[in-house]
């Protein structure tokens, strides 16, 4: 029931009364209310506030002033800093969103701002910076790092304080004039829904004075009081002026304090620059600052309720550091402090926080004040590691031994720098009479926004205090869900998990993850387990594995079924069980009386779903009446009796780092990785994706040989690499399982050869998109074609035998047959395999296509973004290697830089191939004149040179071997050695979506575009910010609605092709698999071969489209036929370089707009205005087809360097022969 | 003088027997400007297909919902609206529209699925100021288990359904393919019914060798199509309590003057006018007055179901005459019949 994300409609209205929304949506509606300007870019977890803040200006709601506050997208955090700037100087009140490496780029315009003494909010879910790894998750290390900009921070730690202290802010800095970081963490309190009492117009009116927006107002600029802003200084004055803001920096605690006064006063909510809790003689004192305060909070009441002395401080104003506030907050018996800092700084003596902690009380006890206390300093949290009461109970249990350890870590096993202290894993503080409750789901069931409804529906209903906190896996397609829902009469602090062997009520939204995973780990003795399952209640019992059945039985848990995929279904709600599992929930749970859920449960589909039409209102009804009648207790027996165990993680032949370390992440039991297990470096091997069998499909294609026609479209189109080809001689069929299946392979060239078409069963995503390509029919009953999607149960094991045959297949030699073709490029090898993309998503055929083409020769620099996620977020990565150990080396950087990044793989790979000619020149009479020059005068423009060109380097490396002693030479032939591979060719690729080509990396392209250096741009162009959900980008097309484009997107798309060829010599091709496989095959021949720098933009069909990914490569056709994307090269050698390889449009825009949500939205919501973008879309479409078939007749030379790469070097280069 | 060309159907007065059907042209307010302008009596606004409301709405819906909280990055991937239109409140607001547009009665013609849907939606139509109501009874019976018996049954339900939730008058655009056709018409009219509309005229699919997909042809119709109406109102006028209107066929004048001998009370075009032009509406006017004068008709209502089957004195003209002479026409000409070469010769 996802509506309920973010549908607070009732949260101004309702003051006095409760609502329950995220961390995100908490700040936003106090954002928004207080701003002119809004500023934004979307990034990972901060992008709800802009999408709201977006959505509610779309819809017209005002500000407290009753203006609409303007929303504007930028082309990255930079640019947003950039407006903010302009906005706040001007003397608007202008706000933004942000986290992480979006916050870094806002960085010097932060110090401009702050320099300026000019007031504005940023508010930060905070989240980890990437270093060794990205990661989306939360943690400190982002407003860490922009603690010199000389913003005031204010710290968050709970749902309810991201909405006060978000209002405290935007107040403070007017008062104060410093501009305010507010932030809250990433995902713990950015994305837990909780129950919040909202701020009323008139609290806001109050916090915010009337004065200090008149003053700030007079300050901005304006012609009829004109001023310098900005000037540059020289020695003698920049450092007094700098000097000068010092009394607005030493005002703001108190400023601070001021309005936080004021909101106790109309709120009765209590908060301090610096709080404490816990026993008033503690000598033991815990001190953090954001979420973790609360199950910190509850490990000190526990032991404080024990008798222990010890206490919490909870910094909320970070900077500037209120050491006045601090001291008089930490107890005079305090004789040992636990600083704990949620981010990591190598190499310094120690974590921010602590080094001010250990500053203030220092200068404290130096200033004749209190005595310095025993201070120690430690880690925790970093990327929203779990932390827990009992974590940090062990912390202040590690401050009773004698001598504490310092610089600590707590929440993970270090064994190797031994800094981890012991945690008590049976310490809980959960409340004995609440109800905790966690569900299994899949990303794309609905559970979670079922379970997102419940918490409202209780949080909103009822007295009872409501949590929600969600956690997903890494995959877009068959991601797994677990939703941690917590409801009690008192206020929930638990800013944590529901543990193992704490919940009391588990719910398996699929029947299947029961062989998979732990479901029932969590589950505490005589909890409550519905199960949603297709067997009956007395059949169930022997569907399940031993492990369940023992947990059941010894746990005494109750087990109630419902079949809610046939409730479902009747219901007309297709595989969308979660209306039937939530009022189940309700039920069993109790939380309220059955009626009166159900009541409320109808009451709340009504609300979120009337927009969307009455029949989606009647079905879900249907659903909630079917639900209850179908729900059944199953009669547990004494004792298991089953047979079948759940599936081992990873099969007994993975490597040795996939069972230890990737089978660990894989079961979920990542956190248990103690450090030695792990990298240290972030390097991690590749081909890992095939160790992980999902098995999420319920139908697969199974070949009929009779029919093909061996075109090879199933496998070039596969988004999962999970239909392959293969082409060989019979006698590779000795060996093969019964029935396997092969067809003679039509081929004048290779006659006698046998073809192959073969489906992994366990890694194929069910997606259908190579049935609905396949072109070849039956003659007798055209739907059965030669490849058709098949129940899987039927077949899974008889094509799980074929599959493990086929693969033993050996590749057919590369030089056999011709890649520049469907056929030829899909007999080879994919070395990207079964990535958790989306099923049906229309980027990856390119990946693997470059793979296949260039794999074992390709170095990837890929951008931040959909690719960078199914590419490389672990535990597992599609990038794999072939027969030789050969394949793909990927790196992802940035989102912004992945250009440059690309570009300095690519000179570093000259340099060392310049490095290693050198050597071989000098080496050549020792290793053979005609073996050298044959390496250093090689051809590698085809796959036969570069075959020819490894087995020289191999002949090389044995000759090399035999140049010993301690001469000279010796040491150079060691030093070629290592550089030897660089020989072979390598090819670069720069590979990323239209977010980071078109917007906020478009700088770098042009640069690296300009360069002329010899590498390939692949842009996976899905017109919009796929990875962040959805938010429009400039490669957005005109009319598509899009977040942040909600009535329309009103400009038209960018020509970035058009761009890169004003350039002349750079190759560009326009490209889309699903309308021309042979051109798109042929241009990335081209690019690669183009010896400097080419630009390939893909035409990639994504689920933000909006309709049926199964017909993915028809949308693609029908974007060319409709002209919405031409198909085209520019071959800058060509006599006439460009090249148009589509037909004039022949359907019109508007027909191919209709079948995509994207623009279908439009049509209904605002039919005029999609009237108006639409026939501008199409003098769009009109006008480029009639520019390009001009370009198409025009002849160009482009003055550039000789095309040939070997001869391209520098100095070393010139000096060969 | 002038012929009266003045009519009643369904009750309303109307200045002419020309009305335009269910089209393009009358989906749009300057379509309807243009046909009141070209004299049209009447307009019947496209249909509305409760099926395709209900498709969109849960197509839509499982849009959202299957793309929604799937992973952590995106809890969706579209923006959340206030409002999808996807109801019949578009439609509505369209006949809205159009009676603010247009002085012309305005008749919205409704395509249900479900009882409730027929229902519900003939009331907001109703209240949404149409004139009257055009119920669109189409339905291809490609069940084998479900016979004649029952779908009458179920079609007459849904007439008496919709009769006693609105007051407007009610016309049932009828298809031909009924065993005892003038049977269903007169129970369709006991259901309720005030008036008939002679014939639903489907749109046929065709094949597409090279996809081998079929694919939806619409294909405007000639005056040769107006027989099969032109007979039927001819059967019926005087056996029915109600008004006739006949479409299929009406292109010309001529084609008006043929149905409104035959017994209809209007005569109704979309091919002619698709073809066309709304103008075109003036033209078949002008003929027909030019008929009408010719031949000394005073009116409209003189000349109406003068050759009705009743008004004959050979009633079996209507019933036999053509299947003979056809039958003859067989056997003397080498006939094209559909997939058979014209130059083709049966008897060898």
């Amino acid at each position: 029931m996802a509506p309920g994300n973010h549908d607070s409609e009732g949260a101004m209205t309702t003051a006095g009364g409760w609502v329950c929304v995220d961390g995100n949506e908490a700040a936003a509606l106090v954002a928004h209310r207080l701003s002119e300007v809004v500023a934004i870019y979307p990034i990972t977890p901060a992008s709800a506030m802009g999408e709201l803040a977006d959505a509610w200006s779309a819809a017209g709601r005002p500000n407290l002033w009753g203006q609409v506050p303007e929303v504007v997208e930028l082309q990255s955090e930079a640019g947003a800093a950039g407006v903010l700037h302009g906005a706040v100087l001007k003397g608007a009140l202008a706000t933004t969103f942000t986290a992480s490496q979006g916050l870094l780029l806002m960085i010097p315009n932060m110090f401009k701002i702050a320099g300026e003494l000019t007031p504005t909010v940023i508010h930060v879910a905070a989240r980890t910076v990437a270093t060794h790894a990205l990661s989306i998750f939360g943690d400190h290390s982002d407003v860490m790092a922009a603690r010199p900009t000389g913003w005031a921070m204010l710290a968050s730690s709970s749902v309810q304080e991201a909405h006060d202290m978000a209002a405290v802010a935007h107040a403070a800095t007017l008062a104060s004039r410093v501009p305010f970081l507010h932030f809250f963490d990433g995902f713990r309190t950015s994305h837990e829904v909780a129950k919040i009492q909202p701020l009323a117009d008139d609290d806001l009116r109050a916090l915010v004075g009337d004065h200090d927006l008149r003053a700030h107002r007079d300050r901005g600029l304006s012609p009829d009081r004109p001023q310098l802003r900005g000037s540059a200084q020289n020695p003698d004055v920049f450092f007094q002026a700098r000097e000068a803001v010092n009394p607005f920096y030493a005002a703001v605690p108190e400023v601070v304090e001021a309005k936080l006064d004021e909101l106790a006063a109309r709120t009765g909510r209590r908060y301090r620059l610096v709080d404490y809790e816990g026993a008033p003689d503690a000598e033991r004192v815990l001190l953090l600052m954001g979420s973790g305060a609360g199950a910190a909070t509850e490990a000190v009441a526990a032991m404080t309720a024990a008798g222990e002395k010890v206490g919490l401080v909870t910094v909320r104003l970070y900077r500037p550091f209120p050491a006045e506030a601090l001291a008089a907050a930490l107890p005079e018996t305090a004789r040992r402090v636990a600083v704990l800092d949620r981010t990591k700084e190598p190499g310094a003596a120690g974590e921010p926080l602590y080094q001010d902690v250990v500053t203030t009380l220092a200068e404290r006890a130096a200033a004749g004040g209190a005595p310095m206390p025993l201070v120690v300093g430690g880690r925790y949290g970093l990327a929203s590691k779990e932390f827990t009461p009992a974590m940090a109970k062990a912390v202040l249990d590690a401050l009773a031994a004698e001598r504490p350890r310092n610089h600590f870590t707590v929440g993970i096993a270090d064994d190797v720098s031994h800094t981890s202290l012991p945690v008590d894993a049976s310490f809980s503080t959960e409340d004995a009479d609440g109800l905790r409750a966690v569900f299994f789901g899949l990303g794309s069931d609905g559970t979670v926004g079922a379970n997102k409804t419940s918490v409202k529906i209780v949080g909103e209903g009822t007295d009872l205090f409501t949590q929600g906190y969600f956690e997903y896996d890494s995959k877009k397609s068959g991601s797994v869900t677990v939703s941690h829902l917590r409801m009690a009469a008192r206020p929930i602090r638990s800013t944590y998990l529901i543990g193992r062997g704490q919940a009391n009520f588990v719910a398996c939204h699929q029947f299947h993850f029961l062989d998979r995973m732990d479901v029932l780990g969590r589950a505490a003795p005589g909890a409550t387990f519905l199960l949603n399952s297709p067997w009956p209640a007395d059949q169930v019992w022997d569907r399940l594995p031993v492990e369940v059945q023992r947990e059941v039985i010894d746990k005494r848990l109750d087990l109630w079924v419902v079949d809610a995929a046939r409730v479902a279904r009747d219901a007309g709600m297709g595989h969308r069980i979660n209306t039937v599992m939530q009022p189940c929930f309700f039920a069993l749970s109790g939380v309220l009386p059955r009626e009166q859920a159900v009541a409320a449960i109808k009451r709340w589909v009504e609300k979120a779903f009337a927009r969307r039409g009455e029949e989606v209102v009647a079905r879900n009804f249907a659903a909630i009446d079917g639900a209850l009648g179908a729900l059944r207790r199953v009669e547990v027996p004494n004792e298991a009796t089953a047979t079948r165990h759940r599936r081992p993680t990873v099969s007994e032949e993975a490597p040795d780092f996939v069972k230890r370390v990737t089978a660990r992440m894989l079961e979920g039991n990542g956190d248990l990785l103690p450090v030695s297990a792990l990298p240290v470096d972030g390097a991690f091997p590749t081909g890992t994706a095939k160790w992980e069998k999902r098995s999420l499909a319920a139908e697969i294609p199974i070949w009929d040989p009779a029919i093909c026609i061996d075109c090879g479209k199933c496998a070039i189109v596969c988004p999962h690499s999970t239909i392959r080809m293969k082409v060989f001689g019979p006698e590779a069929l000795d060996g093969a399982p019964d029935g396997f299946e092969s067809k003679d392979f039509r081929s004048r060239d290779l006659p006698g050869m046998k073809l192959t078409i073969q489906v992994a069963p366990d890694d194929c995503t069910g997606c259908g998109v190579c049935v609905e390509v396949c072109p070849a029919h039956s003659k007798q009953e055209v739907k059965h074609k030669a490849i058709n999607m098949t129940p899987v149960d039927e077949f899974l094991e008889r094509e799980r035998a074929r599959w493990d045959f086929f693969l033993e297949i050996p590749e057919l030699d590369r030089d056999r047959m011709a890649p520049d073709n469907v056929k030829g490029s899909q007999v080879r090898t994919p070395l990207f395999e079964f990535s958790g993309a989306c099923a049906g998503c229309g980027e990856t055929q390119y990946l693997k296509l470059i793979s296949q083409l260039f794999g074992d020769r390709l170095l990837v620099a890929n951008a931040t973004g959909c690719s960078s996620i199914y590419g490389g977020n672990l535990p597992t990565t599609p990038w794999t290697v072939n027969a030789e150990g050969r394949g793909p080396a990927w790196a992802n950087s940035l989102f912004e830089d992945n250009a440059e990044f690309g570009l300095g793989i690519r000179l570093a790979a000259d340099r060392l191939r310049a490095r290693a000619r050198q050597l071989l020149e000098r080496l050549a009479p020792q290793v053979g004149e005609e073996l050298a020059r044959g390496i250093l005068g090689a051809d590698q423009h085809g796959e036969a040179e570069v075959a020819a060109q490894r087995q020289r380097v191999a002949e090389l490396r044995e000759r090399l071997a035999g140049v010993d002693g301690d001469g000279s030479d010796a040491h150079d032939a060691r030093e070629l050695e290592g550089l030897a591979d660089e020989l072979v060719r390598r090819s670069v690729w720069i590979v990323g979506g239209d977010g980071w080509a078109y917007d906020i990396g478009s700088g770098g392209v042009d640069a690296v575009l300009a360069s002329g250096q010899d590498v390939n741009l692949l842009v996976l162009d899905t017109e919009v910010y796929s990875n962040t959900g959805g938010q429009s980008s400039k490669a957005t097309p005109r009319g598509a609605v899009a977040k942040f484009a909600a009535r329309g997107k009103p400009t038209s798309k960018k020509d970035l092709g058009m761009l890169a060829m004003a350039y002349g010599n750079v190759y560009v091709a326009h490209v889309a698999v699903g309308a021309s496989d042979m051109q798109t095959v042929k241009a990335l021949l081209e690019a690669e071969a183009w010896p400097g720098p080419s630009l390939v933009i893909a035409y990639s069909t994504c689920i933000a489209h909006g309709f049926d990914m199964e017909g993915s490569m028809a949308h693609m056709r029908d974007a060319v036929r409709s002209g919405h994307w031409p198909l085209y090269r520019y071959h800058p050698d060509a006599e006439r370089p460009f090249q148009l390889d589509s037909k004039p449009p022949t359907q019109p825009l508007r027909e191919f707009a209709a079948t995509e949500a994207r623009f279908a939205i439009l049509a209904r919501t605002a039919p005029r205005e999609f009237e108006r973008l639409m026939g501008l879309a199409e003098q769009d479409a009109r006008e480029r087809w009639r520019y390009y078939e001009q370009l198409a007749g025009l002849s160009r030379t482009a003055p550039h360097l000789p095309p040939d790469p070997l001869s391209a070097f520098g100095p070393s280069e010139e000096a060969s022969p | 003088m002038t012929p009266d060309l003045r009519t009643r159907y369904l009750g309303l007065e109307l200045r002419s027997p020309l009305v335009a059907s269910a089209s393009p042209l009358t989906g749009e307010l300057d379509g309807l400007r243009r046909l009141q302008d070209a004299g049209a009596a009447a307009a019947v606004l496209p249909s509305l297909f409760e099926e395709q409301l209900t498709h969109d709405q849960v197509e839509l819906d499982r849009l959202l919902e299957t793309t929604s909280e799937h992973v952590g990055e995106a809890q969706s991937y579209f923006p959340e609206l206030e409002d999808y239109n996807t109801g019949p409140f578009a439609y509505l607001q369209r006949i809205e529209q159009a009676k603010r547009a247009v002085a012309i009665p305005v008749i919205a013609s409704l395509n249900g699925v479900t009882p409730g849907g027929w229902v519900r939606h003939a009331e907001r139509m109703q209240d949404a100021g149409a004139d009257a109501l055009e119920l669109n009874l189409y339905s291809v019976a490609t069940d084998p288990r479900v016979g004649a018996t029952e779908l009458e049954a179920r079609y007459l339900e849904l007439v008496a359904a919709v009769r006693a939730a609105v007051t407007v008058p009610l016309a049932v655009k009828l298809s031909p393919f009924f065993t005892a056709l003038a049977n269903i018409a007169v129970r369709i009219v006991e259901a309720g019914a005030d008036g008939l509309v002679l014939f639903n005229r489907f749109y046929q699919p065709d094949l597409d060798l090279d996809s081998l997909d079929v694919v939806p042809r619409l294909v405007l119709s000639t005056s040769e199509e107006l027989r099969l109406p032109l007979r039927w109102i001819a059967i019926l006028r005087g056996q029915v309590r109600a008004s006739l209107a006949a479409t299929t066929g009406v292109h010309t004048g001529l084609d008006a003057a043929k149905v409104l001998l035959a017994g209809a009370d209007v005569a109704m075009m979309t091919s002619a006018l698709l073809r066309h032009g709304p103008g075109h509406v003036r033209t078949v006017e002008r003929e027909l007055t030019a008929i009408l004068a010719e031949r000394e008709y005073d009116s409209v209502a003189q000349l109406r179901g003068s050759m009705s089957r009743s008004s004959m004195p050979d009633p079996a003209g209507f019933e036999r005459a053509n299947y003979m002479r056809t039958l003859m026409s067989w056997s003397s000409h080498a006939q094209v019949s559909p997939g058979q070469a014209a130059t083709a010769d049966p008897t060898g």
